[in-house]
């Protein structure tokens, strides 16, 4: 793109300190936030260039290998933007909030939710785990207040007693987790983007996020798979 | 090193810590020694115009930094960069408090007055948790405000007045205002705060 950046005002300043406080940020909150931030520091508000307005800050963020990155939630399909540390080789975000031994918990959970078969691990097994960390033994009474604390920090979200990786946690730690789980890590056959909660084909295996099954499928009458052609299985609710 | 040194920074003032520059010199610069204070120069410019942040000394002796939020104040909007707006909200009431009295006040008058707002020192509040940690720990850790035992007193007693945080992140017009607001009256009712104000 040839065209000069365009210079970074109060408005953009004030959007970006919002976005990192917040961890993530909703799409139409974030719109909302565009609006808000423009008028009180009196910068021209452009209405949907919400996406230039972004592309702004992050041709200034580039150098310091950060980007505010958008992501799609994994159970509505609605977008969320997050800042994201593109330099992180490991859950270095995480690593000035929690204690080693509750990194090494998450780390745990982790694997189980990317291994898992749905994207979900149970809290009877993350709970088990918790007696078998490497630092130090945790109580199942004290596992459960961090897990209680990874929810609220948006790491993790919870369904019916199952965790699985919040949007946050998705949008923050792709990079992360494509290169560490490498063989394991699902990617979403539409999108492309990782999936851990998704829906997978019995004949040839590829994974689809449910938002994605939903678009793919809209008006058409025969499911079948868009790779192998076989008439998809699961439901989409 | 400077997109590093910004890093370091931002994570730190995430938790309103301050930082020292042991810790910067430590963690960051290693072998550019040299260049220590070019790169926390570069550092702070970059604060400024991507993030709107200022790295501002509060100690020149200790060589204390804090991250202070540059942007223009809209009314209603103080000290509020995070969504803990109601811990921001209690702390804007007790500058207040500390400034209407004459810049210093005893750790009873502040309870006292608090009282009057159903927060209590022994008691769990709803929204804020234990307060008396809030207030007397972690309002004075992030230097919003600074507390000094009270000579020759037994049992002690301590005194309560802004911290640098506070007296850069705020002013004593913005406070004299949300007063003034909140009580319907027009900010020069108070002759010698206002006085004050004007003239910091």
């Amino acid at each position: 793109n040839a065209v000069m950046a365009a210079q970074m005002t109060d408005a953009h300043r004030r959007f970006l300190q919002v976005l990192m406080s917040n961890g993530i940020t909703e799409g139409s909150e974030a719109r909302k936030l565009h609006q808000h931030c423009c008028e009180t520091d009196k910068v021209y508000y452009a209405q949907d260039k919400l996406d230039d307005f972004i592309s702004t800050i992050n041709s200034h963020l580039q150098p310091l290998f950060m980007q505010i990155r958008k992501g799609i939630s994994e159970d509505d399909g609605t977008a969320h933007y997050a800042v994201v540390n593109l330099a992180e080789t490991e859950v270095t975000k995480m690593a000035s909030d929690y204690t080693e031994i509750e990194l090494e918990l998450f780390r745990k959970t982790m694997d189980l939710i990317i291994l898992s078969e749905n994207g979900f691990a149970s809290s009877t097994d993350i709970l088990n785990l918790a007696d078998q960390l490497k630092t130090k033994k945790m109580k199942k009474k004290e596992a459960e207040q961090v897990l209680k604390v990874f929810v609220e920090d948006k790491w993790l979200s919870e369904k019916n007693g199952e965790y699985t990786l919040h949007t946050r946690c998705i949008i923050e730690m792709e990079q992360y987790i494509l290169s560490n789980y490498q063989d394991v890590a699902r990617k979403c056959n539409i999108c492309h983007s990782l999936a851990i909660q998704s829906q997978v084909c019995e004949s040839c295996g590829i994974g689809m996020h449910l938002p994605c099954v939903r678009k793919y499928f809209r008006g058409q009458t025969e499911r079948r798979c868009p790779k192998c052609n076989e008439f998809w299985s699961c439901d989409t609710p | 090193q400077v997109s590093e040194l910004v890093q370091f920074l931002l994570v730190k003032d995430q938790k309103k810590i301050p930082i020292k520059r042991a810790d910067m010199l430590k963690n960051i610069i290693r072998e550019y020694r040299d260049a220590y204070s070019e790169i926390v120069k570069r550092a702070d410019r970059t604060l400024q115009a991507v993030f709107g942040l200022q790295l501002v000394e509060i100690d020149t002796k200790r060589h204390i930094y804090i991250l202070i939020n540059n942007l223009p104040r809209p009314e209603g909007q103080h000290l509020c960069r995070d969504k803990e707006k109601e811990k921001m909200g209690l702390l804007l009431v007790i500058l207040s408090f500390i400034f209407m009295k004459g810049n210093s006040v005893k750790d009873s008058a502040l309870w006292e007055f608090l009282h009057l707002l159903r927060v209590y020192p022994g008691k769990q509040h709803s929204v804020f948790g234990d307060v008396r940690k809030l207030v007397t720990e972690e309002f004075v850790r992030q230097k919003y405000l600074e507390t000094t035992a009270i000579p020759l007193t037994d049992p002690p007693e301590f005194k309560y007045q802004w911290g640098p945080r506070a007296e850069k992140e705020t002013s004593k017009k913005d406070v004299l205002n949300f007063v003034a607001k909140m009580q319907s009256k027009d900010p020069t009712f108070w002759a010698s705060q206002y006085s004050e104000a004007e003239a910091n």
